[in-house]
């Protein structure tokens, strides 16, 4: 009753504030940024388009701490950045002249705005390019001109791809401990962390965690109920949107537009980490070993999770389909729902909830062991990593669950019914059918994945294994005992494994046959 | 002539969104004989498409049965699931697999045959249809008239014992669509399968069938011969269904003519 008491009185109500201020901004941000940049590459030709359509996909390898790490220092009023614009104004002291102080509620949004807009870009994008084509057309000669048919019938029917895209941003909003600590905003999950770690105070953590989990059911809810009435399946037969071309200033405008994100989201940050990195080899001349064994430590972890966290999304989503016109249909429902609420879960949260029963698991196997005569073994979950890859497949099942939900929409169902009645079992169906035609949705799952076990801070931090460091735990301590140009060190090298992916997606975005059909 | 379809007393019906049954057909018998084309004419909505996947077996009855050669498939309490029905179905979409070519569609329900009888059946299947020349070509580089002749062709070939088509023709331009009418009925008879269509057009359902159903909201009105329905109308509205749609086509042929009625 203390701890409540306590809680609700000095801690909750500004948290809650801060929260609710913070997750609106950042999903008006991201939606106008994500549709915004989406409408652009699809109706529009301009130079550099091609290009720009999968550099606007680079921000996804900025992590919301990294991102929060680099602009403090590109942004501090002695950084570069200002220094260079008072340079320009002809004033030599930030006494004299200095911006607001990034450490704030507008800081905050703007910068988390443009590392996870790309969400809401590659699902709208998608959506531009294969959905609306053959209606924006005829909308075209009914007559509606290019901005009303905007209006009127891209963005209505883009609308379950917006949902899904805003709602994951605010998710990974909701998620982000390194930048809203960095940038000094008080936000629920700051709380539940310093309220465990800081203070100890395990039953005060999960307290606030409920208050949490309030908004994050609110959020999933609005985005379900957003999407229900939608159906959207292409018949396999539309055309590519013919792109209106752009020259003189409107041209300029649209590339400035197009880049804008790109350079704020991506090429800033990473560049200055570049330097810092460089700086750093200058003065110290190499990597170290323990370096390189969390790069490796990283990718192997992410790649168990990805595997595990795409074949259970396969198989639940698929299920669902499969069932849902038959009364056991309604049981299937509900494990999609409870999958896709992991990725809800703030990590520090999941991370209170697992620790208990992969410790009492842990504790039985050892006790059986020892029974039958053998050594201790020691904590076989914790201490191997399962539980890491676990946390991390139940923290993005519902990405791997939304975009083969989202796959298996574009199927019509006809599809299905022919394998059905040429022979084909359910599961052959599965195997024939659907997986060959949720190729490309299966790439783009499995990259998202990728990058956010490889970005994950929060559960990692308390659920790996003893003396084993990722790249993120690795950067948080350094930046902790404040060596910053080691951090940026790693930071660089999650932006860097973070590309690879992302220019992969880019690939198979452009280059399958039947994804534009 | 054997019996090889019969409908008896079928009731058909969704589940609503609170849970509760709304009727879409009610009471429906027929009867389809080896080698026949049968064909459920009327309006939309009337549930002659959901007849058609219930005898495919995506719509389970809430009463009554339907038997294929001899054999009850559907019932309330029993369901033969598709893949085990020995029915072809020619979707109105023709639902072809965009990342299989022409060949590979057709020879997707030939899976457990050696790999000689299929590619055998395929090269049958593909001078029947006239789409030798397409083989290798994916469904998004065939016109619309191709897409249906591989849809059929994908149907016909595990030589199934009833083929269904829902609306073949809606999708294809009025000159191509009389055209495949008489095509499709050529190439059913050529292999004397047997056929089940469902249509809202008048002109397809007396140009392709050798039973016609008049539906109308989830009951069947009449099945009988062409003939049949032409001149011995069982009711009011199987008359009037069938005259303005007779009508319909003379004025619209008169007003290409040039001439008014």
């Amino acid at each position: 009753m203390d701890h409540w008491a306590h809680l609700f009185s000095f801690v909750l109500p500004a948290a809650l504030r801060n929260t609710v201020a913070l997750l609106l901004g950042v999903g008006a941000l991201v939606a106008c940024l994500g549709v915004g940049a989406a409408w652009l590459v699809t109706a529009f030709d301009f130079p550099s388009r091609r290009i720009a359509s999968w550099a606007l996909l680079l921000p996804l390898a900025v992590p919301t701490y990294i991102v929060a790490f680099a602009y403090l220092d590109i942004l501090h009023p002695i950084g570069p950045f200002q220094t260079v614009l008072r340079d320009i104004l002809g004033y030599d002291s930030p006494r004299q002249f200095r911006l607001p102080d990034i450490r704030s509620l507008p800081g905050a949004i703007f910068l988390l705005g443009f590392v996870l807009y790309p969400y809401v870009y590659l699902s709208t994008r998608a959506m531009f390019a294969t959905q609306a084509v053959s209606l924006l057309e005829a909308a075209r000669v009914l007559g509606e001109s290019g901005r009303s048919a905007f209006f009127r019938v891209a963005l209505p029917l883009a609308r379950p791809a917006i949902a899904i895209g805003v709602s994951l941003a605010l998710l990974e909003t909701l998620n982000d401990i390194g930048a809203s600590e960095f940038l000094g905003i008080q936000t629920l999950t700051v709380s539940v962390y310093t309220t465990w770690i800081t203070r100890s105070d395990l039953a005060g953590a999960a307290q606030i965690a409920l208050a949490m989990l309030a908004i994050v059911v609110f959020l999933i809810m609005l985005e379900r109920h957003g999407r229900r009435r939608q159906r959207y399946s292409n018949n396999g037969r539309g055309r590519t949107l013919r792109a209106r071309k752009l020259t003189g200033s409107a041209a300029i405008i649209a590339i400035g537009l197009a880049w804008a994100p790109v350079v704020i989201g991506f090429v800033a940050p990473a560049l200055y980490l570049l330097f810092e990195t460089i700086r750093h080899f200058d003065q110290t001349g190499g990597v170290s070993d323990q370096l390189l064994r969390s790069a490796y430590n990283t990718v192997g972890v992410a790649l168990a999770a990805t595997a595990l966290t795409i074949a259970a999304g396969v198989i639940v989503a698929w299920a669902s389909r499969a069932t849902r016109s038959a009364r056991p249909g309604r049981l299937a429902m509900l494990c999609v729902r409870l999958g896709s609420m992991g990725y809800a879960i703030p990590g520090t949260i999941l991370a209170i909830g697992l620790l208990t029963p992969f410790i009492l698991v842990d504790k039985l196997m050892a006790s059986t062991w020892m029974l039958l005569g053998n050594p201790d073994p020691g904590l076989l979950l914790m201490g191997s990593g399962v539980a890491l890859v676990f946390a991390y497949a139940i923290r993005f099942l519902a990405i791997s669950i939304g975009g083969v939900e989202a796959g298996l929409s574009r199927i019509p169902p006809s599809m299905e019914q022919a394998a059905r009645l040429l022979g084909e079992r359910p599961g052959g169906v599965l195997r024939r059918v659907h997986l060959p035609l949720l190729r490309p949705a299966l790439v783009a799952c499995a990259l998202l994945v990728f990058v956010d076990a490889m970005k994950e801070l929060p559960a990692t931090l308390l659920l790996r294994p003893m003396n084993f460091e990722t790249l993120a735990t690795w950067l948080y301590a350094e930046a902790s005992r404040g060596t910053y140009e080691e951090g940026a060190v790693a930071a660089l090298a999650i932006v860097l494994a973070g590309l690879i992916p992302v220019v992969l997606l880019a690939r198979t975005q452009s280059g399958s046959s039947y994804s534009h059909d | 002539m054997t019996e090889l379809l019969k409908l008896d007393r079928l009731a058909l019906a969704y589940e609503g969104e609170r849970g509760q049954l709304l009727p879409v057909v009610q009471d429906l018998s027929l009867s389809l004989e080896q080698g026949h084309i049968g064909c459920l004419l009327g309006p939309s909505g009337c549930g002659k498409t959901t007849v058609l996947r219930s005898i495919a077996g995506f719509e389970p009855p809430r009463a009554g049965t339907i038997e294929l050669a001899g054999r009850i498939i559907s019932s309330a309490s029993h369901q033969l699931a598709p893949e085990h029905r020995q029915v072809g179905m020619m979707f109105q979409d023709y639902a072809l697999f965009p990342h299989l070519t022409v060949e590979q569609n057709i020879a997707f329900g030939l899976r457990r045959q050696d790999k000689a009888r299929r590619s055998l059946r395929v090269d049958e299947l593909l001078s029947l249809t006239a789409l030798e020349s397409m083989r290798a070509r994916y469904p998004h580089e065939l016109s619309g008239g191709q897409q249906q002749r591989v849809a059929l062709a994908r149907a016909l070939a595990p030589e199934p014992q009833l083929l269904l088509l829902d609306e073949p023709f809606s999708n294809l331009d009025v000159d191509t669509r009389e055209r495949l009418a008489y095509e499709v009925r050529d190439i059913l008879q050529k292999t004397g399968h047997t056929a089940m269509l469902v249509t809202h057009n008048q002109a397809e359902a007396f140009a392709i069938a050798d039973r016609i159903g008049v539906m109308r909201q989830g009951m069947i009105e009449q099945w009988g011969t062409p003939f049949q329905l032409d001149q011995r109308p069982a009711s009011e509205f199987v008359a009037d269904f069938i005259r303005r749609e007779a009508l319909m086509a003379k004025r619209a042929q008169a007003y290409l003519r040039g001439v008014t009625p």
